[in-house]
């Protein structure tokens, strides 16, 4: 769908969007700002006002705002203790099974589960899968590899990995309102308020 | 922006910066990411490239020379079974140390100037790495049987055994290397979003965008992202303690004189971050100065890394005192004949190389005139690095070539293929390094706007 939203990345400031949008194949309003404090605060000031279904987006860490979107889920750490849990016990369940089970060496008639000399194993194998479920749980609860996502479909998103920070209200939050929610995101004095089309 | 605000300088501390003042998060981008998007390669990137290529294919040389011939034409024999091939392990493993305390043991810390050495230092980690796993390798005899390492069900019905340090060595590398290579690749994925956005090229946003895999900046990946990313620096921190400690077990563990000693894996930990930060050292005062990076890596960096160095060498002196005394106060007369013949026995020149390279020379880090001079920082940095590789040497043939009795007694030369492949895999090091330099940002970009913005904000709470 054409409309005027801006298509020069690197651009002057230009106009705020205006006009009607259908109402289908819209994902949501992408308000942009300079600085994550104003991200944060807009972020904020969504919640506040009853906005769920939201993101917002910036170029590195801002602190305090997936809480000011209203995240606060992170099941990163608690899957990373699961990992070192597993790790830990497929470790040890490994040197037990070899020198116990499949292999067992009589040296001397030393005990064969010679506990002491598994620990470094198993701690390896602690910090492996612990790693392991870090890196791909935190890919997975993101959903990445994504190769696609509306917001992309806005030219000024680029931006986004640059140094611009955006807010995104979606279609999709039962508040949601082609030009209530418009004009709620003009009101935080954003740079630009684009249409994200699906 | 408020970084653009230049008339005053922006510290985070007093004394010297951890970044240049002036710094936006557009300038910041624009200078690091621009030697992987726009600047050409130059004539002495090419040239230095060429030369370690050229190293690169004398590797190959050798290698394929070793497979063909067997590991005789090296000088290993018995006694010295372990001649340049476990030197070379211990050496490069160590030095891809200092890559992941730099990351992880810096970033629990909240060090703000860790963030433009890591990435490269994380690289200077995975190569090295790779260079370590070549030699047990190339060692075996039989390389291509190498998979027999690992435990797995075989129709031979034999296991590898988990009491033995050997295999508790094989997890530690494997795990080091697949663990690197991770925290590697999530430091990387928000650049390559940026460099995705800022290319031109559709084949360079191709790249990236598969690199990124689709990274968006969304507040909820960040937080989960900043999670993994913290615990996985948790998690590496004993990993690099635990892989060096297994490393030194595959001495200790011996009864050898000169090998059986409870103060190898700490004195081998402090080792190997001494030569890990002489190794970045050694990579980071070029690259500052061929890609005009000055401001990202400043004198406080190279300050901090030399003050590092000195901490753990002298770490490293406590060992060879400590070595020393035991060889004493054991009253043992092997462990006594061991020290007397490391000192006056035929590799004794070696033993006071290693003095003057890892003990005497560093101690002039003291002054804050050699701390502060470039070069002499660079020529030091490799003068610490011959110095380890020196010590790895004395550990291994000397406590060897002389043991218990002196009809198993015998010398170790090195020939010119244990040459050929050391300096392969110096060779092997650099290529990887230059390639790395090229085609990803060497700094973490995101993780200097975040800097950006941490100066910009103290500087808000002192002045305005």
């Amino acid at each position: 769908m054409p409309d005027d939203s801006t298509t020069n990345i690197t651009g002057h400031r230009t106009e705020i969007i205006s006009g009607d949008f259908p109402v289908t194949g819209r994902w949501g309003f992408l308000a942009e700002f300079r600085e994550p404090e104003d991200l944060v605060k807009a972020a904020q000031r969504a919640y506040d006002a009853g906005y769920r279904r939201m993101d917002a987006y910036s170029p590195m860490p801002v602190h305090g705002l997936a809480e000011a979107i209203g995240f606060n889920r992170n099941a990163v750490a608690p899957l990373v203790l699961v990992g070192g849990v597993i790790g830990c016990c497929s470790g040890f369940m490994l040197c037990y099974w070899i020198a116990v089970v499949a292999y067992p060496l009589n040296v001397g008639g030393r005990p064969l589960n010679s506990w002491p000399a598994w620990i470094p194993i198993t701690f390896e194998v602690t910090v492996l899968v612990a790693s392991l479920f870090a890196v791909l749980g935190m890919l997975a609860m993101n959903g990445l590899p994504q190769p696609y996502h509306p917001v992309f479909n806005v030219p000024r998103f680029a931006l986004a990995s640059q140094d611009r920070f955006f807010l995104c209200i979606e279609s999709a939050d039962p508040l949601f309102d082609p030009v209530e929610t418009k004009q709620f995101l003009e009101e935080l004095h954003p740079d630009f308020v684009s249409n994200v089309e699906m | 922006m408020r970084a653009e605000d230049t008339n005053t300088p922006t510290l985070v501390e007093p004394g010297a910066p951890v970044l240049a003042p002036g710094h936006t998060y557009q300038s910041v981008q624009e200078d690091i990411g621009s030697i992987v998007l726009t600047q050409s390669a130059g004539r002495r990137w090419m040239l230095c490239f060429a030369v370690a290529f050229l190293a690169v294919n004398m590797l190959l040389v050798a290698v394929i020379y070793l497979f063909v011939r067997g590991v005789g034409i090296w000088g290993i024999n018995i006694p010295i079974a372990w001649g340049f091939a476990i030197v070379n392990f211990v050496w490069w493993i160590g030095i891809g140390h200092a890559g992941t305390l730099i990351s992880a043991i810096l970033l629990l810390l909240k060090q703000d100037w860790r963030t433009s050495i890591n990435r490269f230092a994380e690289a200077m980690t995975l190569f090295a790495v790779m260079c370590a796993g070549m030699f047990p390798v190339l060692h075996l005899g039989r390389p291509w049987l190498a998979y027999w390492l690992f435990p797995y069900p075989n129709t031979m019905g034999i296991w590898p055994q988990p009491r033995s340090p050997l295999l508790w060595d094989v997890f530690a590398v494997s795990t080091y290397f697949i663990v690197s290579l991770m925290f590697w690749y999530v430091g990387l994925i928000p650049d390559a979003a940026t460099l995705r956005d800022r290319a031109v090229e559709p084949w360079k946003q191709h790249v990236f965008g598969v690199l990124a895999m689709g990274w968006r900046g969304s507040a909820k990946h960040w937080a989960r992202y900043e999670m993994a990313y913290l615990l996985l620096a948790g998690l590496a921190t004993p990993l690099v303690v635990s892989v060096h400690t297994v490393v030194s077990f595959d001495f200790a563990v011996a009864i050898l004189p000169g090998w059986h000693t409870t103060i190898f894996p700490p004195y081998f930990v402090a080792g190997a971050i001494y030569s890990g930060f002489a190794m970045v050292l050694t990579l980071a005062i070029p690259i500052r100065k061929f890609y005009h990076l000055e401001d990202f890596i400043t004198m406080k960096h190279l300050q901090n890394m030399a003050k590092v160095m000195l901490g753990t060498g002298l770490i490293v002196a406590y060992g060879y005192i400590l070595e020393a005394f035991f060889s004493f106060y054991s009253a043992n007369q092997y462990e006594g004949f061991m020290m007397k013949n490391r000192v006056t026995g035929p590799y004794g020149p070696a033993y006071w190389a290693l003095i003057l390279c890892n003990i005497l020379i560093p101690q002039s880090l003291w002054s804050y005139r050699v701390r502060t001079n470039v070069t002499a920082l660079f020529i030091l940095s490799l003068v610490v690095n011959m110095g380890m590789w020196l010590e790895r040497f004395v550990i291994v043939v000397t406590s060897l070539h002389r043991d218990f009795l002196p009809s198993s007694w015998g010398m170790y030369y090195p020939t010119k293929w244990d040459i050929m492949v050391f300096f392969g895999t110096v060779g092997f090091f650099a290529m990887m390094f230059f390639l790395f330099v090229r085609l990803l940002p060497a700094i973490s970009i995101f993780e200097m706007k975040d800097l950006v913005h941490k100066v910009a904000h103290a500087h808000d709470k002192k002045g305005h």
